[in-house]
């Protein structure tokens, strides 16, 4: 047990949190969201730089060999800038599912590709009328020759819009719900039949409905075993849920730096704010929810790794839960605690606010997940 | 970072565990089991086998009898000691006199009091709340005035946990009435609850049992000899033992311990025409205080962790985050503990039903139930109330 950074490691958040002091002020931001893709190719770039779009893949794969630890300290201070770059979809997403099921050849075309800034991606596995199970899939993939042609519709893929490739999911088998039976295939954003749709989200991030008609895949394009998806499709949804646990975090601890700041200089009745004991209380409430949700956010980042697969999916599911439940309450008490300005959309908390929402519904919301751990109480 | 536990205290946890299992009388374990509180005599007993064993001082050094363990260590042996369920060892004993008396105490008192105090030999009890001085401790009044080779104590001690048990008992006493802080005017003594002009008065709580007391000084004559550190600095030991060492305060293991005990009931009794255990809703309850429980467990890993690391003893702000969510949940375990028993938690258990023929399990463990939601409702007042936690949290944390 040991909750010690590496030198590595601080210089990783420093270096981060450097970049982001920088050049990702609220006022900035305004600036990214307002670009052409919704977000900025530069600071893309100086990520490529900074070594964090390889930072999971093995250095062979021009990476930087890092852990979930290391993408936890880097999306915490996302959350805490607010970054509106395609960093979740493409690196944590994609990437595990190219790292754990890609061949040699998949993981050589695609992760120094990743890692140069080259090349981004989006995991369109969502479909709309499957809410939160997973296994919910009737895209189908039929074979055709020396491949695939899939056929469906996949909703609400994040940064779908701005991919040039996606990892889509597909039936080649089984029932709509059987685990078994679903295949990834990598998929030309381009390709003939893909259809998409993009449009802002409500935290201004990026997301794609993408419809697929008649689309061919090669074979060379399916990324690991055929009908065999599904256990990689939980492991990037594990990732998915660490990273973003992590992210949250970094939110709620922006949200309560902001909120202490403003009950320190907001004056009502003569005073400070912060010197009744009625908004004191509430901080000291928000404090101890962001450091519940830190501990949860630590055990999915220490529970991704984990191989008793069990194990893993009880954590990262608790986590989950316990995340989602502290950014709420953090959310709504900041904006209380600001009253009429924590409304505004000038202003940041609001920002804050509706990421976490939105982090809240990515991969299953705590009621989904409370209600799967319940099926578990024996 | 990593969350493992190193194969050293996987092996020291199954040691601490195998011990508990092979050591535990059997009769203390079942009135655990079924919720009851320890009996005095159940207390002394397992005090003095985990002493024997050289556990019973968990947190002492080893010149001063104790194991030497790390605070990973004692997490894991408070937390194996609670899930068994064993009696915890008194807290006034091992996490109060005795490293108080380590740090400020005179050789004389060392040799006299701490081997007597991890052998429970002697009981000691805490003075530290008067009517007027609760969450405010440093209005307390009652005085202390020196006349020659001792103290006269007058005043009045109040919510004083087991002193009808007590050989001894610590008290904070006024010693400078015109000090310019009322902090800077406060003694720290230790007083034999033999002394003459000592009366205790015990207060029904409102589980309907005893366990608290008034205690009131008239004349007491204490040896200045027992007074611990220099006159009028006893508020700097009280500051050390309030921060003495806090990680164990979150007694995750005993709220382990009830949501297990809570669905075993769960399994014997109905709803709507089945266990209870299989109801969604009861189990999604479950579910979330199994979550709010890993969510303390980690934040208590990082505290312990914390603390091994830092030199010099200030308790972590985190440490109040424990004991605020940690009685929380422990006042939500033994809640859902009550709602399972269902009627069967309305019975006051007494003799009626030590008198069936028939035990009955499921019925003393409902009515030990209600006992004990009832009494830790004061485990969000005792040790600093919530609200004092939030306090500490505002100015350390927040800096407000």
């Amino acid at each position: 047990m040991d909750f010690d950074l590496s030198d590595d490691q601080r210089l990783l958040t420093d270096s981060v949190t450097r970049l982001l002091a920088d050049q990702y002020s609220f006022e900035a931001r305004k600036g990214y969201v307002k670009e052409a893709r919704g977000w900025s190719a530069a600071l893309w770039s100086q990520f490529a730089e900074l070594g964090l779009l390889g930072l999971p893949f093995a250095e062979e794969y021009g990476g930087f060999g890092g852990g979930p630890v290391d993408t936890m300290l880097v999306m915490e201070q996302f959350g805490r800038a607010l970054v509106l770059e395609p960093y979740v979809a493409t690196v944590v997403l994609a990437g595990t599912a190219i790292r754990l099921a890609g061949n040699a050849d998949q993981k050589q075309a695609l992760l120094p590709k990743i890692a140069e800034g080259g090349l981004k991606l989006a995991f369109a596995h969502g479909e709309r009328q499957a809410r939160y199970d997973l296994t919910d899939v009737m895209t189908t993939a039929t074979r055709d020759g020396k491949g695939w042609v899939l056929d469906g519709a996949k909703a609400v893929v994040t940064h779908g819009d701005c991919a040039e490739r996606l990892v889509v999911s597909a039936r080649t088998g089984g029932e709509r719900d059987d685990a078994a039976g679903i295949t990834l295939f990598l998929v030309d954003a381009g390709a003939p039949g893909v259809a998409r749709r993009g449009y802002a989200v409500r935290d201004e991030q990026r997301a794609a409905d993408i419809a697929l008609s008649n689309v061919w895949v090669a074979d060379t394009d399916v990324l690991g075993e055929v009908g065999a998806g599904f256990p990689v499709i939980e492991r990037v949804v594990e990732a998915g849920i660490a990273a973003t646990a992590a992210e949250s975090v970094g939110a709620m601890a922006a949200m309560n730096d902001l909120t202490l700041e403003y009950s320190r200089t907001r004056e009502q009745f003569g005073k400070a704010i912060g010197s009744y004991q009625v908004v004191q209380h509430r901080l000291a409430d928000m404090f101890m929810a962001m450091e519940q949700g830190r501990s949860m956010a630590m055990l999915a980042t220490m529970s991704v790794n984990e191989p008793d697969p069990v194990e893993r999916a009880r954590n990262i599911a608790m986590a989950k839960v316990g995340v989602g439940q502290a950014g709420r309450y953090v959310s709504q008490s900041a904006v209380q605690m600001h009253g009429g300005i924590g409304m505004t959309e000038e202003y940041a908390v609001g920002h804050y606010f509706r990421r976490c929402m939105v982090i809240e519904r990515l991969f299953g919301d705590p009621a989904y997940w409370l209600a799967r751990l319940a099926e578990d109480v024996g | 970072m990593d969350l493992a536990f190193t194969p050293e205290e996987i092996a020291f946890r199954d040691e601490v565990r195998a011990f508990i299992r092979d050591n535990l009388p059997t009769d203390i374990r079942d009135r655990m089991r079924l919720g009851h509180s320890p009996r005095k005599e159940d207390q002394i007993r397992w005090q003095r086998i985990l002493n024997k064993k050289g556990w019973a001082a968990h947190s002492w050094p080893v010149e001063h009898g104790g194991p030497g363990w790390s605070a990973i260590q004692r997490m894991i042996f408070l937390q194996e000691n609670q899930v068994a369920p064993a009696p915890e060892t008194l807290s006034f004993n091992i996490t109060m006199i005795g490293p108080v008396l380590i740090q400020f105490g005179t050789e004389a008192q060392k040799s006299r009091f701490l081997a007597r105090a991890a052998n429970l030999d002697d009981w000691w009890c805490q003075g530290f709340s008067e009517p007027g001085a609760g969450s405010d401790l440093a209005a307390l009044k009652t005085s202390a005035k020196r006349e020659g080779d001792h103290y006269i104590v007058n005043g009045q001690k109040i919510w004083t946990s087991t002193a009808h048990n007590a050989d001894w008992c610590f008290v904070l006493v006024r010693t400078n009435p015109n000090a310019a802080k009322r902090q800077e005017g406060i003694s720290f003594l230790l007083v034999d609850m033999k002394t003459p002009g000592i009366t205790v008065r015990p207060i029904i709580s409102i589980d309907g049992a005893h366990h608290l007391n008034e205690v009131f000084f008239d004349n007491v004559k204490v040896p200045v000899d027992m007074r611990v550190y220099e006159e009028n600095r006893g508020w700097d030991v009280a500051k050390y033992l309030l921060g003495n060492e806090r990680t164990g305060i979150a007694r995750l293991g005993k709220s382990k311990e009830r949501v297990k005990a809570a669905k075993a009931m769960a399994r014997e009794v109905r709803f709507n025409g089945k266990p209870l255990i299989e109801d969604g809703s009861f189990r999604q309850r479950v579910a979330q205080l199994e979550v709010d429980m890993k969510a303390l467990e980690i934040t208590q890993y990082r505290v312990v962790s914390a603390y091994a690391k830092q030199k010099d003893g200030r308790p972590d702000p985190l440490s109040s985050v424990l004991k605020v969510k940690g009685t929380e949940l422990l006042q939500a375990t033994t809640e859902l503990a009550v709602d399972v028993g269902g009627p069967m938690g309305m019975p006051v258990w007494a003799q009626e039903l030590a008198e069936l023929n028939e035990p009955d399990e499921l019925g003393e463990a409902s009515s030990a139930a209600t006992g004990s939601y009832l009494f830790l409702r004061a485990a969000s007042i005792y040790g600093g109330t919530n609200e004092i936690q939030k306090n500490i949290l505002t100015k350390a944390v927040l800096r407000l």
